[in-house]
């Protein structure tokens, strides 16, 4: 955690104590820009608002989550400017990471509330169940509670990981804790979604980065994802792509078509429905992202994505068990239909026994 | 409701609706058409109604040099977006995966290009076609509100399907649930409509075939 006197220094000062040189802080810097698509005369402005920016407060809450999204943004690998970044915020409260635990650590979360009121970036993983508070408690205080304090002073709220951003996997069916994200109970605080099963760590960083910058909020979509992470699908900038547009599918994972890197579109691929920035950002260090390793994308930046189906389904196929509604339908069906046959026979032969035959007698009468 | 959720519905609920629709329409009226039954006829038999039932299945798909000559246009450009329909629903990858998932049958897909192209010329062929409607002065006066509906329900599938492959102005979500929800419709409306003539054409040219078989005349 951070010492009072660490939050006076700027991040500049941070940076530099951690021997970040200033030619890998511009490249930060740099990356950070393009990835936002922001224009190249914005890097100095970046560079100069990380530079002085005060070490802002953030608490971090956890609720009905598995800490992959913290061990997606804390993760071991070489040291990167984005870590130092999220080093450098003056974490006050993370389940996880703070060394405090029991009363010492609430009365840290409080003591950051209450200092840095309406200035504090609130930071949620997890989802929050609604049927019964006592399915998730810290300290004995519900989510719902903690969240809701901690929520009313707040200058903006990052909602991180599915569970957070859309409720994720508690949520999923038949939801037995009632889950529900962070949107659904806040309406009145800047919102901004991070989804992912984890979310890809530079983009929190990216988000961190734009709010230290501009002092607000970036660009979002209509579901609450900033706009320069989430704006491409990942089937857009998939570099498989030229294999769907021709045709060309894996039909196994161990197949020549798998081995040649043909799309996964058969095997249950969800890039032409995801956003996000795997495909450009990649993951561990850029190293890749699934599709490059050769799995399908489970599309986990998208609401509901635990009930869309099997994730080795394809896209095309529905998710309805229609093979059996059509076996019913088609006995109903055909009983309906001889019954409606039978009917119109009926009538068919009323009408032929009512029938009166005319004569020539009776048109001459 | 979100453009996932709207996916995840047509995907479901949406295509369930449509399925139980299609196949309970078409099944009662095919049954309602076979329980109609004939007067028994009390000519004798001049020939087979099965054989010529058979031939007339085949004579009756390819068009007359007579009639050809008279209405050339819409006979190439209907058999055009016939074929172009067929390619598409029957011979695109992503298509074969739903059937053989529901019915178990596979079979190869042609190249994506191939059907690419295809869906492209039964678009103009039925662009044309409406044109033509309303250039002709009789078919314009024949056209009802009804014939234009099955024309938007027929075309629809064919236009979602070339955005949602070609990903133009919508979202990746919203397209493929927009090309899901057209067909659906289709679904829906075919066994109401003009369109049943998917299920009862070759049974209705068998017949036509068959009476002229009994009576032992050409048909």
């Amino acid at each position: 955690m951070a010492s009072h006197s660490d939050k006076e220094k700027t991040l500049g000062d941070v940076l530099r104590s951690h021997g970040v040189s200033r030619r890998s802080f511009m490249k930060y810097c740099a990356t950070t820009a393009s990835m936002m698509a922001m224009s190249p005369a914005m890097i100095p402005m970046i560079a100069e608002a990380l530079e002085n920016a005060k070490k802002p407060s953030v608490i971090w809450l956890s609720f009905q989550e598995c800490t992959g999204c913290t061990e997606s943004l804390t993760r071991a690998g070489a040291s990167t400017v984005e870590n130092l970044i999220f080093d450098s915020i003056s974490l006050d409260y993370h389940h996880t990471l703070q060394a405090a635990s029991g009363h010492r650590a609430e009365e840290a979360k409080e003591e950051a509330m209450h200092e840095n009121h309406g200035k504090y970036l609130l930071v949620v993983d997890g989802s929050i169940p609604m049927d019964n508070p006592g399915y998730s408690t810290i300290a004995g205080i519900s989510n719902y509670d903690m969240l809701m304090e901690a929520a009313e002073g707040a200058a903006a709220i990052i909602a991180v990981g599915t569970c957070a951003t859309y409720g994720g996997l508690p949520k999923a069916s038949p939801n037995p804790t009632g889950a529900v994200s962070v949107s659904d109970l806040i309406k009145d605080k800047p919102i901004i979604n991070v989804p992912g099963c984890p979310p890809i760590p530079v983009v929190i960083t990216g988000v961190l980065t734009h709010f230290l910058t501009f002092g607000a909020l970036p660009e979002l979509d209509d579901l609450g994802r900033p706009k320069a992470f989430y704006g491409q699908s990942i089937h857009d900038r998939c570099y498989r792509r030229p294999f769907y547009d021709k045709g060309l599918f894996a039909e196994t994972f161990d197949d020549e078509g798998a081995k040649a890197g043909w799309c996964l579109y058969k095997l249950g691929c969800r890039g032409p429905t995801t956003y996000n920035a795997c495909a450009t950002t990649k993951w561990n260090n850029g190293t890749s992202f699934p599709i490059e390793s050769g799995h399908p994308c489970l599309g986990c930046s998208e609401p509901e994505f635990w009930d869309g189906g099997g994730f080795y389904k394809a896209l095309s196929i529905p998710t309805a068990d229609v093979g059996e509604t059509v076996l019913y339908t088609a006995a109903g069906a055909a009983a309906a239909g001889v019954a409606l046959g039978a009917l119109n026979r009926a009538t068919k032969g009323s009408a032929n026994k009512a029938h009166e035959k005319v004569t020539l007698e009776d048109l001459e009468k | 409701m979100n453009e996932i959720a709207l996916l995840e519905w047509v995907r479901g609920t949406g295509f369930q609706i449509a399925t139980v629709v299609l196949v309970a329409g078409v099944i009662i009226r095919i049954f309602e058409i076979l329980m109609l039954g004939r007067k028994k006829n009390l000519a004798e038999a001049k020939g087979s109604e099965f054989s010529s039932g058979m031939r007339t299945i085949v004579s009756r798909s390819v068009p007359e040099s007579d009639s050809f000559k008279r209405s050339a246009f819409t006979i190439v450009a209907g058999y055009i977006f016939h074929i172009g329909l067929f390619v598409t629903i029957f011979l695109f990858a992503p298509h074969i995966l739903l059937i053989s998932e529901l019915t178990g049958l596979g079979w190869p897909a042609l190249p994506t290009p191939i059907v690419d192209a295809v869906a492209v010329l039964s678009i103009i062929a039925l662009l044309a076609i409406l044109v033509h409607r309303f250039n002709n002065k009789i078919l314009r006066y024949l056209t009802t509100p009804g014939d234009l509906f099955i024309w938007f329900v027929t075309i629809a599938p064919l236009i979602t399907g070339y955005i949602a492959f070609h990903r133009i102005g919508m979202s990746g979500p919203m397209l493929l649930a927009v090309h899901i929800l057209s067909v659906e419709l289709l679904m829906v409306v075919l066994p109401f409509s003009k369109l049943t003539h998917v299920f009862t054409i070759f049974m209705a040219r068998w017949y036509n075939g068959a009476i002229s078989g009994y009576r032992g005349v050409q048909s």
